[in-house]
Parts: C-alpha cells; sequence; structure tokens
C-alpha cells in the first residue's frame, strides 16, 4: 500500500472546486502537452460522462485547456485559461461524446493538431483525487498513470529494442519500478512505458533517441 | 517511526515523550528523506496559501463558476464585525473563514485540500481563528498542520475522506476531526486529548449524508464546512475542560466507514439524493447543467 505523505492529506495544492473534475483534468491536458512536443495550433476535447454533463460547473474546460497551454494543477492562471489560449492563438473545442458504459465516467479524448501539421490524439480518465490514467495514444492501448516519473517511446516494433533502452537507464542508475511494452499489431507501431524512481536526466533522454528504431523518449513527470 | 492506527501513534508517542505533530514530523522525514526545515518549509508554503484564500474569500465578492455561491462569507464576517454576532467573535471567524476557502475553492482559487477540496475551508477557518485568539505564531500553526495530518492519515489509512465512499461525514467530518485534534495540540493538550476530540467530531456527524445540488461542490458544501469548523471548536472546548469519547477514536473511525459503506449510493456524491433530489435542487441542476443560468465569465 501507498504510504501518505502529509501533503498527500494536507494536500495537494490546487485550483478549486473539484480534485477529480477540476486538477485531475488539468493532469490529462498537461500530459497531452507533453506529449505532443511542439506547438499546437489546435485542440478538440471529446467529453465523456460525468465530464460531459458537469464540465462548465468544475471548471474541468478551463482545467484541460490549461494543462494543454502546460499550466500545472496548483497554477493560478487555469481560471483565465480561455483567455491564455487565445492570446496564444491557440484554437480549441469541447464537444460532448459517449464512450459506451464501459468507459470511466470522467473520461477525455484529446485530439491535437501541431503547427507542423501532425495530430496526435490521447484518451484519458481522472479516476479520483487528482489522480489520471491515460489509456490510448495514437489508437494504441495502453497505461500509465503520471505518478512516477514515466518514459514515453514509440518505437519499431522488433528485436532487441528494450534491451537497449533499458541498458542505458541501467548504465545511469536510474532504476525501473515498472515497465510494459504495447503495439497494436506485430511489426508495426509499438509504444513501451518505463516508470522510473528516479527522474531522468535530458542527456539520458537524448541517448535513448539516438538508438536506431526509437521515434521518440518523452518524459512525462507531473508531480 | 510509522503507524497505521491511532492506537500505535498514542504509543509511540508515550514511548518517546512526543507530541503527534513531533512523530509525524519524523515519520515525514524517514518517507521523504528531506530535512525537518524543508519540511516546515512546505508546510509553511501551505499555510500561506490558506492564509491568502480566506483575505480572498473575506475581501472581495466572489461568485462560484456556476454563480450558485459567492459573497456569504463576507457577509458572516462583516457581522462579526460588527458584534452582532450569536455565537460569539471566535466561533464567528471561524465560521466566515472557513465559508470564505470553500466559496474561493468554488470560483477556480487555489486552495489547500485538507484533506478533500470540498472540506477545504474546515482547517484554515480553525486554525487562523485559534492562532490568532491565543496569539499563536507561524509555527505552531505549523505543528498544528502536521498533527491534523497525521488524524487524516489514520482516517484515510483505516476508512476514506472521499464523500463518494463514505459521504460528507468522511469529507467535512474528517476534517473537522483534524481540525479539532490539531487545537488540542496547538493549546498544550495531550496526544491522548487530541484524539478525544478528533473522535468526537466524527461521532457528531455519523451519517451525514454527501448530496452536492448538481454535483458541484458549492451547496450544501459551503454551510457544511461551517458546520465543521463549528463541530471542530465544540469537540475541542469539550476536551480540554476534561470530556472525553467513551468509544475509541479508532472504534469511532471503523464505525464511520461502516456507515459510510452502508449509506446508498443516491446519498454518497452522485447528485441523485438527499438535498440534490429536491424538487427546488432538481430545478437548479436542470438550469445549470442546460447552462441557462449564467457561467461565470473567463477573466
Amino acid at each position: 500500500m501507498k504510504e501518505y505523505s502529509v501533503f498527500d492529506i494536507v494536500g495537494p495544492n490546487m485550483i478549486g472546486p473539484s480534485s477529480s473534475h477540476t486538477a485531475g483534468a488539468c493532469r490529462l491536458g498537461y500530459v497531452a502537452y507533453k506529449l505532443a512536443r511542439g506547438s499546437i495550433k489546435q485542440v478538440t476535447f471529446f467529453l465523456h460522462g460525468s465530464f460531459a454533463k458537469t464540465y462548465k460547473g468544475h471548471g474541468t474546460d478551463k482545467a484541460l485547456l490549461g494543462g494543454i497551454l502546460g499550466l500545472l494543477p496548483d497554477d493560478e492562471r487555469l481560471k483565465g485559461a480561455f483567455h491564455l489560449a487565445k492570446e496564444k492563438g491557440l484554437e480549441f473545442s469541447f464537444v460532448d461524446a459517449d464512450f459506451g458504459p464501459e468507459q470511466h465516467p470522467n473520461t477525455v479524448r484529446i485530439a491535437i493538431s501541431r503547427t507542423d501539421g501532425q495530430a496526435m490524439t490521447i484518451l484519458g480518465s481522472s479516476t479520483g483525487g487528482g489522480n489520471i490514467r491515460i489509456t490510448e495514444i495514437d489508437g494504441v492501448s495502453l497505461v500509465f498513470t503520471g505518478e512516477y516519473p514515466s518514459l514515453i517511446i514509440p518505437h519499431d516494433d522488433k528485436p532487441g529494442m528494450v534491451g537497449r533502452v533499458t541498458s542505458i537507464l541501467g548504465q545511469h542508475a536510474v532504476n525501473i519500478a515498472f515497465m510494459r511494452v504495447y503495439r497494436q499489431h506485430k511489426g508495426k507501431a509499438a509504444y513501451m512505458i518505463i516508470e522510473t524512481d528516479n527522474c531522468i536526466a535530458d542527456a539520458v533522454l537524448h541517448e535513448i533517441k539516438r538508438i536506431s528504431g526509437i521515434a521518440n523518449a518523452i518524459l512525462v513527470s507531473i508531480n | 517511526m510509522n503507524f497505521t492506527r491511532g492506537e500505535e501513534l498514542l504509543a509511540l508517542c508515550k514511548e518517546q515523550e512526543l507530541c503527534i505533530h513531533e512523530v509525524m514530523l519524523r515519520r515525514e522525514v524517514e518517507l521523504t528523506s528531506l530535512s525537518e526545515a524543508a519540511i516546515q518549509a512546505k508546510l509553511s508554503e501551505s499555510l500561506n496559501i490558506m492564509k491568502k484564500a480566506v483575505e480572498l474569500g473575506l475581501t472581495s465578492d466572489i461568485k462560484s463558476v456556476s454563480g450558485l455561491i459567492g459573497g456569504d462569507a463576507k457577509k458572516v464576517n462583516e457581522q462579526s464585525d460588527r458584534a452582532k454576532s450569536v455565537c460569539g467573535q471566535l466561533m464567528s471567524k471561524a465560521i466566515s473563514r472557513s465559508m470564505a476557502v470553500l466559496e474561493v475553492n468554488a470560483a477556480m482559487g487555489k486552495i489547500v485540500a485538507a484533506p478533500t477540496a470540498g472540506s477545504s475551508g474546515v482547517l484554515p477557518g480553525v486554525l487562523l481563528t485559534v492562532a490568532e485568539e491565543f496569539a499563536l505564531g507561524d509555527d505552531t500553526l505549523i505543528n498544528g498542520l502536521l498533527t491534523a495530518g497525521a488524524v487524516g492519515l489514520l482516517i484515510t489509512r483505516n476508512a476514506t475522506v472521499a464523500g463518494a465512499e463514505g459521504g460528507c461525514q468522511a469529507e467535512t467530518g474528517s476534517a473537522a476531526a483534524m481540525a479539532a485534534a490539531a487545537v488540542v495540540e496547538m493549546l498544550g493538550g495531550s496526544p491522548v486529548a487530541a484524539l478525544h476530540a478528533a473522535a468526537i467530531c466524527l461521532q457528531n456527524v455519523l451519517g451525514l449524508v454527501c448530496d452536492p445540488i448538481a454535483g458541484l461542490v458549492e451547496v450544501p458544501c459551503e454551510h457544511r464546512n461551517a458546520l465543521g469548523a463549528a463541530n471542530a471548536l465544540i469537540s475541542a472546548e469539550m476536551v480540554r475542560a476534561g470530556v472525553v469519547s467513551i468509544i475509541p477514536f479508532d472504534e469511532v473511525v471503523e464505525a464511520m466507514y461502516r456507515v459510510g459503506r452502508s449509506l446508498p449510493c443516491e446519498l454518497r456524491e452522485t447528485a441523485l439524493g438527499g438535498l440534490a433530489a429536491t424538487p427546488t435542487g432538481q430545478r437548479l441542476a436542470r438550469a445549470l447543467l442546460s447552462c441557462r443560468l449564467s457561467m461565470q465569465e473567463d477573466i
């Protein structure tokens, strides 16, 4: 069982009103911002379940948008996220959606278009207390929570990829807490999700990115 | 140094001749490898957020995101200043400050969830008021946050502080228990006395349901934060006079959890029962969800 810190109980420090509908929503937007890596031209949020029903009253829309702008859940600029987005020329829209009864009630699909023409989509849920779960990137089903520093590595589905990445982490004394590999079809695009105990230096990321067959290495660290 | 039950915490305090806040600080040092000073500095930041939220809620004209609440904390505060208070200055101030923080939360302001956003008013309302009345400094307030953290930790480990799981008793009841224990220790009471106060708080609101209008953290949450502040103060008052909880803290926590689990789901944050299901509650919910009530303009 996770050991709670005093700051989990008297905390977190956050923008209200709701840890699940505001703080968690902001985290989901923030992870999408990190994954998009580059300037975002347009974003559409498809809101499911309770997110669709109550998003205005909870400021879920502002929190999601603030996250996409790189703001964290305790940033007082969240309330003015619409204005901030307009200033930065980011186009945004919110659409009610229904992902079916099996889907978590606080779920959003975030569809991003970058200024360089690239598109990406992320599916994630706010699971309570400000915690989140990302369950899909660009159509590939996967799971990570952002609770630990997480390395998201899109790569070619071929032998030896995992070994090359983990030996680099080992050389730099980065301990892996959890690790999983996902793919849609054999031999097509795949993802490694590596959750670590330590933060990872930029130099280590660069080294991983130089491996042939690794498309990218994105570090998502929220806390 | 760790503990999962109140009894263990009290045994640690007795063995090592420490207050609850001292045990909690040492536990945090072991858990995080941070120094005591670094942890106290972080708590000082939390304290400042609480102070700012109180100030903002009492002095500015707040409207919640939905427009349902705002400005009530200021009204109560002005009454306490005019000395027309029914329950006396200290109680009146604690109430208005707890309401202030909840209003700031509902208006997308910055708060410390303690233990949750929906119950974030209780701890600052009570602690800042008691500190002012008894001329206690920030060091004592930081100790109070640690004591409160220890009580909240015990409830989180052995029951729940989530309204969706345990109803409002688990949220504002736990916040009150945390605040009451903190007040007792801040005023020099023993660890045993602190847990008596926490136990009494939980007993006082056993069964309190979570029934927010339209599912928003606004109505009746603001009034229940005021209730939580009052609950903490009356429990601390009784315990300081020597009153004890007949049922031990750990057993009260278990009872609270069982009561929470036996509440029907309509009364656990789903906005399907209680006040949310009244004709007025339903009408407001429909109006808010179809956005006929004007949402707060973006600033």
